[in-house]
Parts: C-alpha cells; sequence; structure tokens
C-alpha cells in the first residue's frame, strides 16, 4: 500500500501546480516600468486641435493613463466603468489613443462616451513601445511625482478597481 | 484534362498570385536584415507568446521590427538593442532571460528535477536488489530443510 502513495503524492502534487497555473493570466506579465518614471513625451491632443500634451503636464497629481483605441474589442468592455469612473471625478483619466485613425476615434468617443480629459494621439505607436503596450487596453496609476505606480493589462473589471487601483490611488493621493 | 483549360488555370493561378498582398518593403541594406532577423530570433513577441518577435505577423511585432532596424541604422549594438527591450517589456521578452535570483529556479529547475530522477532510480535500484539476494540460510535452517527434503522423499 504505502508504494502507492509516492506516485500518488506526485500526482497530487502536478496537479496543484497545473491548477494554480491555470488560474494565471499570462498577459499579466510583470512591467519592468513600475516605479520607474514615465516616459517623456509630447503628442498631439484628439479633440483640441493644435494643442499636445506630455506627462509632466500632469506633475503634482495622481492620474490615470489608460491606452486605448477604436479597434480595440476589450477597451469597449472596460469603457462603461471608465465612463461610470470618471463620473466621480476622483482622478483625472488621460488617454493615450494608440494607432488609431482620428475619424474612428472620435467617433467611438461619441457613441460610448469620453472619460478622458484629454487624449493623446500615438498615430505610429511609438510611445505605446516607450510604455510597453502590447495588448490594448492598458491602464498606468502615475503619481504626483510622475513615477509608474502600476500598470493594469488588459480590461479593468469592477474588481481590479476596487481591490487594486483605487486603494493604491488612495495611498498616492495622501 | 484539355490543354487548353490548363493553360487557363495556369493563367489564374499566376494572375492570383499576382495580386496577392506585397511583401513587406526589405530594409535597403541585407546586413541590417540579418542582424535585425538575429536579433529578434531572442526576442518573444508579446501579443502571441509562442512566436519569436522575428517570426511573428502581429502589429507590434512589425512595429518592434522597424523599431530594431532604426537602432541598428543609428549604430546602436546588440546589447543595446536587447536592453532597449528588456527596459519596456521585461525579461520575458527574452528567450534566454539572464540568470539571476528571481530566474535561478527556472535555469536551475531542470537540473533539481534531474537530480531528484537520479537519487530516486538509485535508491529503486538498491531497494531491489536487496529484494533480490536470497537471504543465506543458517546452520540451524539448512538441517530443518535437510530434514524435511528427507522426510518428502521417504
Amino acid at each position: 500500500m504505502k508504494r502507492f502513495l509516492i506516485p500518488l503524492g506526485v500526482f497530487v502534487v502536478l496537479v496543484v501546480f497545473l491548477a494554480v497555473g491555470l488560474t494565471l493570466n499570462p498577459r499579466d506579465v510583470p512591467s519592468p516600468l513600475k516605479d520607474k518614471p514615465a516616459p517623456a513625451f509630447t503628442l498631439p491632443q484628439l479633440a483640441a486641435a493644435g494643442k499636445s500634451f506630455s506627462p509632466a503636464d500632469m506633475k503634482g497629481q495622481v492620474w490615470l493613463f489608460n491606452v486605448w483605441a477604436s479597434w480595440c474589442v476589450s477597451c469597449r468592455q472596460e469603457h462603461p466603468l471608465l465612463v461610470a469612473f470618471a463620473k466621480e471625478g476622483k482622478l483625472p483619466v488621460v488617454g493615450l489613443n494608440y494607432k488609431d485613425q482620428e475619424a474612428d476615434a472620435k467617433g467611438w468617443l461619441a457613441q460610448f462616451g469620453d472619460p478622458y480629459v484629454l487624449s493623446a494621439v500615438d498615430a505610429d505607436g511609438r510611445v505605446g513601445i516607450d510604455y510597453g503596450v502590447y495588448g490594448v487596453p492598458e491602464t498606468y496609476v502615475i503619481d504626483k511625482a510622475g513615477m509608474i505606480r502600476m500598470k493594469h493589462t488588459g480590461p479593468i473589471t469592477p474588481e481590479s478597481l476596487q481591490k487594486q487601483i483605487l486603494p493604491l490611488v488612495a495611498e498616492l493621493s495622501k | 484534362m484539355k490543354l487548353s483549360s490548363l493553360l487557363v488555370w495556369c493563367v489564374l493561378i499566376f494572375s492570383a498570385a499576382a495580386m496577392a498582398k506585397e511583401a513587406a518593403p526589405m530594409a535597403a541594406d541585407l546586413e541590417v536584415e540579418k542582424r535585425m532577423v538575429a536579433i529578434s530570433e531572442e526576442l518573444r513577441c508579446l501579443v502571441c507568446q509562442n512566436e519569436s518577435l522575428s517570426g511573428s505577423h502581429a502589429e507590434l511585432a512589425q512595429d518592434l521590427r522597424r523599431e530594431i532596424r532604426k537602432m541598428i541604422g543609428e549604430g546602436k549594438t546588440d546589447k543595446e538593442i536587447l536592453d532597449f527591450m528588456v527596459a519596456r517589456y521585461g525579461d520575458f521578452v527574452r528567450y534566454r532571460p539572464p540568470v539571476k535570483p528571481t530566474t535561478w529556479l527556472l535555469w536551475g529547475g531542470p537540473f533539481l528535477l534531474l537530480a531528484g530522477g537520479i537519487a530516486a532510480l538509485i535508491a529503486f535500484l538498491r531497494r531491489r536488489a536487496r529484494e533480490v539476494a536470497a537471504p543465506e540460510l543458517s546452520e540451524e535452517e539448512r538441517r530443518r530443510a535437510a530434514a524435511l527434503l528427507d522426510q518428502s522423499n521417504s
């Protein structure tokens, strides 16, 4: 009887490892940008022609930087949450319109609502590369000193907003 | 099939090939292209994680290859280009991540498993050798066995 216990034990350990592995998200790659200064850039704004935006403009406040595109299906999924969140007015949400067409982007915001104080236009995706964007939507929490404190890859869910983003924002806003 | 219809098929097939999407513009310099491919084969495409950056058709991979070409043009070394990628996407982009405390288990794990397997094999073989070797009979047991054999023979 004892000789069957060892293989059984090994099997159970394997099953536990596999079960844990299945619950992990392979897209959730830890970002090396955490606790680093948000890469600088200057990009034109989507709505206000002629005006530009750079992260330095946000110095002194905690803000969310949300990468979105009209062609991005998951963005539509998180969008109502962002719109509702922006209405609360807790902190500014800046958009990065990633590799999009201007008309499509404007139409998308008109149709689904615009949660952003402004959207910077990253037409060729060069700024996205500096921020390590690989799966739109992505959201960054940036603190008063302009440091990236958190990167969330994929659509924000009510759960991730309540459990991860808001507590961190509260901490940073002190 | 008649010759004429064969000819029609040929024309159709070739014209279809001609209409297919044109190949992406190659970098003017073949050397640059070679280096770009060599570097991008070391890198993981984060959009389709089981493809290398050089083999992926994802848009991000195309953009990153463009960046690599640009950096080669600027005279950056291979290491500088790899560092550029790691600074943005983390060690995960490299198929051969650097050896450091967080990757010790990754690099050493297979050898640990191998050592464990060899230890288990040795233990198993030793135990089996012990079980197979018949125990020596003592003088007393030998006498009893002989007596039993005598009894059954008579």
